[in-house]
C-alpha cells in the first residue's frame, strides 16, 4: 500500500566516518534507504552497525567527531548535503524530530517539560507560546499521561521514565513533523513500562500519519512497530524486505543467525534429592540503606549444580540481594548460610576461605577489571591469592583458565582490558571468577550489556562451566529470555518481596501470581500482532493488567 | 521549600563553625610564639619588672581559654581587637580605614573583570576551537600563569613612568572623589583584573563544553534551535553552579589576595598592613587582618554554595 | 601610538618564535623518542611543544648553573649597578655583583625550592587523600572536616600567619607552604580517589580480601596518576609563585642567596624610570609557569579524551 504514496526520504550510498586514532574510518560503507509519507521503517543490527549515526544523517547531522564523506540525503525534495546549515536547522524539529534513548537524560534538567515542548513551536514560529501550550496539554492527553494538565509543569528529575519517554514523543510532535527518527527508545525502560510506551508511540503515529524510523536491537519491538525492516551489519545493509517476509522468511545467513539467537537451552535437570544441604541459603533477610527497607524477609535455596535466576524490574532488590549475600551489605534480621554453616554478616569478618567459596561476575565488564592490569595479574591475582600458586604454576594456571573460556593463552595473556572486545571482557571476568576455584558465582546482569549473538557465547560458556565445576549459580536479571534460556529455578521479585517461587517449568506454566503474569506477558515477541492482541487481553482484564508494572 | 530554608541555615551554621575553629587557629598564634613576647620586645636590658608589667598588659599572664574567650568577646561586642605591639594603637583603628580602601579595590576589580570573563568565557565556548577561542585561551593560560608583580611592573613599564598617563603609586593622602579614585586605583585595578579574569573565563568556557557532549545538548541541537540560543539557554543553566563557584573564589581572591598587588602599588590596604605587621611581628594586628580576610572567605563561599544550591532545579524542586 | 604598534610588533615576534622553537623542539624529539612516546607527541599543540622546551631548558640551567653562569653567586665583580656591556651582560646589582650569573643561580634556588615544597605537599596530600577514599568513616570525616577547616582561610594569609608564628627561614618556609598546599592535594586525591573507589574492580579486590596497601597500590593509584601528575604541575606552579612572592615581599629568600622574586624587588624602583631590569627575574618566573601550564592544559586535555 505505501508504495503508492509519495517518497518523503531517500538516502543513497551514504557514507559516513568518524574519527578514532588521529585517523577517519568509515562507519557507514554506502546505504540506501527510501521511505514514503506515513511509512515506518525499522532499523536494526547490533552495536557498531551505524543504525544510530544513519537516524541523525536523515536529519543532516553528524555527531562531534563524525562526518558525511559521501552520497546523497533528499528530503521532500530539499538535498540535505547541499542545503545551508540555518536551512537545516529551520527543518529540525519542525519537519524531522527526534526521539533519544534516554529521556531522563535527554531532556534539560533545568527547565520544565512544557517549557522545553513550546520551544520548538516558538522557535520555529509555528505557534504562539499559549497555544504551544494548549497544544502540550492535549498531546499529553493523546500520549495517555497522567495528569496532562498539570505533568507539563514538573521539571524532568520528578518524572519516572516511562513517563519522560512519552512526554519526550510528545515534544517530537509538537510541530507535527513529516518524520521521526526513534532511537531506541523503550531500550532503558523496564518491560512492563516499555509496553505503555511502544502502545503510545505507535497511536500517536498512526493518528498524525508521521513517517518514522525506528531504530532498535530488539526483533520483537521492531516487529510490533514497524512497516518494514532493514537490517545493518558494520555499517553495511544486510537486507531490507516488509515485517511479516522478514520474520517468516529471512535470506539472508546473519538475519537467520540474529532469529535463531533465543534458542539455547539448557537441559532440564533433576529435582534436587530432599534434604540436601544447599550451598547458599538466603534466609528470612531484610535489609536496606538508611530507615529505607530493600529487601523484606526474603528466602531461597542455591544448589550444587543449579542455576537460581533471581528477576525483577528496576527497584526490585535483586542487586541488593546479592550485596547481603557477598557481605557488602550486612542484613537487620536473618542469615546466610553456606553448606548450611552461617557466614559472617559483614565480608571484612568472612575468612579467606569463606571469600574464596563464593564469587562475583559484574554486569559492566568495563568497570569490573582494572584498566591498568594485564590479564596476567586480573586472572592470577586470585590463583596467587588463594591457592598459593607462584612463577610457573601460577602462569600455567592462568593459561589454563584462558584456554577455559576460549581465549588463546599467548595472544592474550600480555593485553589490557582496553585491547578487549565486549564479550571478551566478560569472558575474563568469568575467569577471574573461576580462578578462585569456588563453589558459588553469582552472575549481575552479566549479558545485559552485550549484544544477542555475544551473550548467547557467555551463556553457553557459564553453562560449560558449570557442568565441568559443579558450580552453583545465582542468575540476577530482568530479561526473562535469558531467565528462559539458562535458569533451572527462578524467584521473581517485586519491590523487595519475593513474589514467587519454584522450578522453572512451573514458572512459565499458568496458573501465576498476578505479579509474574503481568511481567511475563509483556515481554515482546516476533509476532506482528503480539502488541494488539496483548492489549486486547489486557483490556478484557486478563494478562496481568490488574497489577502494577515498576516504574511508575 | 523549607528543606531549602534547611539547607541554607545548616549551611550558615557550618560557616559559623568553621569561622569559630578558624578564630582558634589564629589565636593559638601568640601561644606557639617562641620564647617570651614580651622580654623579647623590651630586649635584654629591661627589668623584670617592666617585663611584667607588660605581661600584665598584653595579657599574656592569663591562661590561654581566658585570653581567647577575651579576644574574641571584645571583638564580637565591640569590634576591640585589641592593640598593636608596634605602636600601641588600637589594632581597630588602623584595620577601619585600610579594609575599607581594599573592598573598594575589590569592587572596581570585580566590577570589571566579572562581566567581562562571563562574556569572554560563552564566546569562547560558542566559538570553541576557532581562532578566537585558541588566542582567548593561549592568553587566558599565559596571564594565569604570570605572577601579580610582573603583570603589575609591564603595565607600569606601559602606562605610567616615562611619558605615562597613570599614576604608579596610589596616594590617597587626600581623600579621593570618586572619579578621582578611579583613575589613581586604575593601574592596581586593571592588574587585579588581569588575573581573575583569565581564570573565570576558562572556567566558564570549561564549564559550558563539559555539558555541550550532553545528551539534551544534541536534543535541542536537534530540535533546530541556534547555537547561541543552545548555549544561553540549554547549556549555561546548568553550569551555574560551577561558574558561581568559580565567581566567589576569584571575588574573595580579590579581597584577600591582593596583598602582592597592594605592595606594588603602595595601596594602602589591608594587605600592605598585613605584610608589614609580620615584618615585624606585629601579632595582634595579623591576628585582626587574617580574621578579617578569612570571615571575609568563608562568608562568600558560603554565598556561592547557596545560590549554587539554588541554581540546581533538582534540589529546589522535590519529587 | 607608533609605540603601542612597535609593542604589539615585538610581542608578534616573539610569540612567532615561541611558536617555531616549539615546532622545532617537537621535530626532533618525535624523530627521537621511542614509538609510543613519540605518538603522544604528536598530539601536543605547539604551546605545550615550547613549554616542554622550556622546562627542559629550566632544568638544564638549574642543575649546570655553577658551569654555565660567567661568574660566582654572591662574588661581587665590578662597581654597583653597572650598565650592560660586553663584560656584564645584563649589567651588576647594587652590591656590584653580575646580574646574569645571579639569573641563573637563582634558577637552582628558587625552582629547586619550590620543588621539594610541592613534593613534600604531593606526599602528604595524595597520601591522606588515598587513604581517606580507601577506608573512608571516622577516618575520612576527621581529616576532611580538618581540612575543610585548613582551607577556609586564604592560602597566602595563612603562610604569612603562620609565617609570623614561626619565624621566617627557608625551612619554615618550605614546611608551612608544602602544610598549606597539601590540603589542596588532599581535596584533589580524595576526590579522584572516591571516583575510583566506586568501580566495580575496587568491589571485586575488596571481595577477594586485599589488603589496604594492595588496594591504593595496585588497584587506585595506578588509575589515579593521570589527574595527580597533572595536578603536580599546577601545584608546582602555585607554590612557585607563592615562593617568589614571598620573596618579593621580603619574607621569603633571603639575601645572599639569589631568588627571582627578591630581584624583582631589588630593582622595582628602576621601572618607573622606563628601566626593564626588575622584569628580566619577573620574566624568569612567568617564562617558566606559563610553560608547565601549557603541559599540564595539553595533558589535562588529552586525559578528559575531549574530541573535537
Amino acid at each position: 500500500m505505501n508504495e503508492n504514496r509519495d517518497v518523503l526520504l531517500t538516502i543513497r550510498d551514504l557514507r559516513i566516518e568518524g574519527r578514532s586514532d588521529e585517523q577517519w574510518n568509515e562507519i557507514v560503507k554506502g546505504v540506501d534507504l527510501t521511505l514514503h509519507k506515513g511509512e515506518v521503517l525499522g532499523l536494526i543490527g547490533e552495536s557498531g552497525a551505524g543504525k544510530s549515526t544513519i537516524g541523525l544523517a536523515a536529519m543532516g547531522f553528524a555527531r562531534d567527531g563524525c562526518r558525511i564523506s559521501g552520497g546523497t540525503i533528499d528530503f521532500d525534495g530539499i538535498d540535505l548535503r547541499k542545503a545551508s546549515e540555518a536551512k537545516r536547522r529551520n527543518l529540525r524539529g519542525k519537519r524531522i524530530a527526534y526521539v533519544a534513548q534516554s529521556a531522563a537524560a535527554s531532556f534539560n534538567p533545568a527547565h520544565r517539560l512544557i517549557d522545553q515542548y513550546a520551544e520548538g513551536p516558538v522557535q520555529h514560529g509555528v505557534m504562539s507560546r499559549g497555544e504551544a501550550n494548549r497544544d502540550a496539554t492535549e498531546l499529553y492527553r493523546r500520549m495517555q499521561l497522567p495528569n496532562p494538565d498539570e505533568i507539563g509543569f514538573r521539571y524532568p528529575h520528578q518524572v519516572s521514565g516511562g513517563q519522560l519517554q512519552r512526554a519526550m514523543t510528545a515534544m517530537a510532535m509538537s510541530c507535527r513533523p513529516d518524520l521521526i527518527i526513534f532511537d531506541e527508545p523503550t531500550t532503558a525502560l523496564d518491560v512492563t513500562t516499555q509496553i505503555e510506551v511502544l502502545s503510545a508511540i505507535r497511536d500517536i503515529v498512526e493518528q498524525f500519519d508521521t513517517a518514522a524510523i525506528y531504530i532498535t536491537h530488539d526483533l520483537a519491538v521492531v516487529a510490533q512497530m514497524a512497516d518494514k525492516i532493514k537490517v545493518l551489519l558494520k555499517g553495511e545493509e544486510v537486507e531490507e524486505a516488509d515485517t511479516r517476509t522478514m520474520l517468516n522468511a529471512p535470506t539472508q545467513d546473519y538475519t537467520k543467525s540474529l532469529w535463531a539467537v533465543r534458542s539455547h537451552t539448557r537441559p532440564e535437570q533433576p529435582p534436587v534429592a530432599p534434604g540436601t544441604t544447599p550451598v547458599v541459603a538466603v534466609r528470612n533477610v531484610t535489609a536496606g540503606y538508611g530507615t529505607l527497607d530493600v529487601l523484606k524477609n526474603i528466602s531461597f535455596d542455591i544448589h550444587a549444580r543449579r542455576t537460581v535466576a533471581v528477576v525483577g524490574e528496576s527497584g526490585s532488590g535483586k542487586s541488593t540481594t546479592a550485596r547481603v549475600i557477598t557481605g557488602l551489605l550486612p542484613p537487620r534480621e536473618g542469615e546466610v548460610l553456606f553448606n548450611g554453616t552461617a557466614l559472617p554478616p559483614d565480608y571484612r569478618n568472612r575468612s579467606k576461605e569463606q571469600l574464596r567459596q563464593a564469587q562475583m561476575i559484574y554486569q559492566m565488564a568495563d568497570t569490573a577489571l582494572n584498566p591498568k592490569q594485564r590479564l596476567r595479574e586480573l586472572i592470577g591475582r586470585p590463583a596467587q591469592m588463594y591457592l598459593g600458586l607462584r612463577g610457573k604454576a601460577l602462569n600455567e594456571r592462568v593459561r589454563e583458565l584462558l584456554r577455559l573460556i576460549e581465549l588463546e593463552p599467548d595472544d592474550f595473556i600480555d593485553r589490557l582490558p582496553s585491547e578487549l572486545s565486549g564479550g571478551q571482557k566478560q569472558r575474563i571476568g568469568i575467569a577471574r571468577a573461576l580462578a578462585a576455584e569456588p563453589q558459588f558465582i553469582i552472575c549481575d546482569e552479566v549479558t545485559s550489556a552485550l549484544d544477542q549473538l555475544v551473550a548467547e557465547g557467555i551463556l553457553k560458556l557459564l553453562d560449560k562451566l558449570q557442568d565441568e565445576f559443579d558450580l552453583a549459580y545465582m542468575f540476577i536479571t530482568h530479561d526473562l529470555a535469558t531467565v528462559k534460556s539458562i535458569a533451572d529455578e527462578v524467584v521473581v521479585m517485586k519491590e523487595g518481596i519475593v513474589v514467587e517461587q519454584g522450578p522453572k517449568s512451573e514458572m512459565f506454566q499458568p496458573p501465576h501470581d498476578p505479579y509474574t503474569e503481568l511481567l511475563l506477558s509483556s515481554v515482546p515477541e516476533m509476532d506482528p500482532d503480539w502488541l494488539d492482541k496483548l492489549l486486547e487481553e489486557r483490556a478484557a482484564g486478563g494478562a496481568g493488567a490488574s497489577v502494577e508494572g515498576a516504574g511508575n | 521549600m523549607s528543606h531549602i530554608l534547611k539547607m541554607i541555615a545548616q549551611r550558615l551554621a557550618l560557616g559559623l563553625v568553621t569561622l569559630f575553629v578558624v578564630s582558634l587557629i589564629i589565636a593559638l598564634g601568640t601561644e606557639l610564639l617562641p620564647g617570651d613576647f614580651a622580654q623579647e620586645r623590651l630586649g635584654q636590658s629591661a627589668t623584670p619588672e617592666t617585663v611584667a608589667a607588660l605581661r600584665a598588659q598584653l595579657g599574656l599572664d592569663q591562661p590561654f581559654h581566658i585570653r581567647y574567650l577575651t579576644w574574641l568577646r571584645d571583638i564580637v561586642t565591640s569590634g576591640d581587637f585589641g592593640v598593636s605591639l608596634a605602636n600601641g594603637n588600637p589594632v581597630t583603628e588602623q584595620i577601619s580605614e585600610r579594609l575599607r580602601y581594599t573592598l573598594w579595590l575589590a569592587f572596581y576589580a570585580a566590577a570589571i573583570s566579572v562581566p567581562l570573563s562571563l562574556t569572554l568565557g560563552i564566546l569562547a565556548a560558542l566559538f570553541r576551537n576557532s581562532f578566537f577561542d585558541r588566542f582567548a585561551n593561549a592568553s587566558a593560560l599565559t596571564s594565569i600563569s604570570f605572577p601579580e608583580f610582573f603583570v603589575a611592573y609591564i603595565l607600569i613599564f606601559l602606562l605610567a613612568g616615562a611619558g605615562g598617563v597613570f599614576p604608579s603609586m596610589v596616594n590617597f593622602r587626600t581623600d579621593p572623589t570618586f572619579s578621582e579614585y578611579l583613575y589613581r586605583a586604575f593601574l592596581p585595578a586593571i592588574t587585579l583584573t588581569l588575573v581573575v579574569t583569565a581564570h573565570m573565563m576558562r572556567m566558564t568556557r570549561a564549564a559550558i563544553i563539559n555539558l555541550l557532549a550532553s545528551p539534551y545538548i544534541e536534543m535541542a541541537r536537534l530540535k533546530g534551535i541556534k547555537p547561541m540560543r543552545v548555549v544561553l539557554r540549554h547549556a549555561l543553566p546548568n553550569a551555574l553552579a560551577p561558574i558561581i563557584n568559580v565567581i566567589a573564589l576569584n571575588l574573595a581572591y580579590l579581597i584577600t589576595g591582593v596583598v602582592v598587588v597592594e605592595v606594588v602599588f603602595v595601596y594602602p590596604g589591608l594587605g600592605q598592613l598585613m605584610v608589614d605587621s609580620v615584618r615585624v611581628r606585629d601579632m595582634p594586628v595579623v591576628q585582626g587582618v587574617a580574621l578579617i580576610f578569612a570571615a571575609a572567605y568563608v562568608l562568600l563561599n558560603l554565598t556561592a554554595d547557596v545560590l549554587a544550591t539554588l541554581s540546581n532545579p533538582r534540589l529546589v524542586h522535590k519529587r | 601610538m607608533l609605540g603601542f604598534l612597535t609593542g604589539l610588533f615585538w610581542v608578534a615576534v616573539v610569540v612567532i618564535a615561541a611558536l617555531a622553537a616549539g615546532w622545532v623542539f617537537r621535530t626532533a624529539a618525535i624523530a627521537v623518542a621511542p614509538k609510543k612516546v613519540a605518538k603522544a607527541l604528536r598530539t601536543a599543540p605547539l604551546t605545550a611543544s615550547f613549554g616542554m622546551l622550556m622546562i627542559l631548558v629550566y632544568i638544564v640551567v638549574a642543575i649546570f648553573a655553577p658551569l654555565i653562569a660567567p661568574f660566582g653567586e654572591t662574588e661581587v665583580v665590578s662597581v654597583r649597578n653597572a650598565a650592560w656591556d660586553d663584560q656584564f651582560l645584563l649589567g651588576t646589582d647594587n652590591l656590584g655583583r653580575d646580574l646574569l650569573s645571579r639569573l641563573i643561580y637563582a634558577a637552582r634556588n628558587t625552582v629547586g625550592i619550590a620543588f621539594v615544597t610541592t613534593a613534600l605537599a604531593f606526599i602528604v596530600g595524595s597520601v591522606l587523600g588515598l587513604l581517606a577514599a580507601t577506608i573512608g568513616g571516622w577516618f575520612d570525616q576527621i581529616v576532611s572536616r580538618a581540612v575543610d577547616v585548613l582551607m577556609a582561610i586564604p592560602a597566602l594569609i595563612f603562610v604569612l600567619l603562620l609565617l609570623t608564628i614561626v619565624g621566617q627561614s627557608i625551612i619554615n618556609m618550605i614546611l608551612v607552604i608544602a602544610l598549606i598546599d597539601s590540603t589542596r592535594v588532599y581535596r584533589l586525591a580524595r576526590a579522584v580517589a572516591m571516583n575510583i573507589v566506586v568501580m566495580d574492580y575496587v568491589e571485586a579486590a575488596r571481595l577477594r580480601g586485599e589488603g589496604l596497601w594492595r588496594l591504593i597500590t595496585r588497584e587506585i593509584l595506578p588509575n589515579a596518576m593521570a589527574p595527580l601528575v597533572a595536578e603536580f604541575g599546577l601545584r608546582f606552579c602555585f607554590v612557585f609563585l607563592t615562593i617568589s612572592a614571598l620573596s618579593f615581599l621580603g619574607l621569603g629568600i633571603q639575601p645572599p642567596l639569589a631568588d627571582w622574586g627578591q630581584m624583582v624587588k631589588e630593582f622595582s624602583g628602576l621601572i618607573t624610570f622606563g628601566i626593564i631590569t626588575p622584569l628580566l627575574p619577573a620574566g624568569c618566573i612567568a617564562l617558566l609557569t606559563v610553560s608547565v601550564n601549557f603541559v599540564v592544559d595539553w595533558q589535562l586535555h588529552r586525559a578528559s579524551g575531549l574530541k573535537e
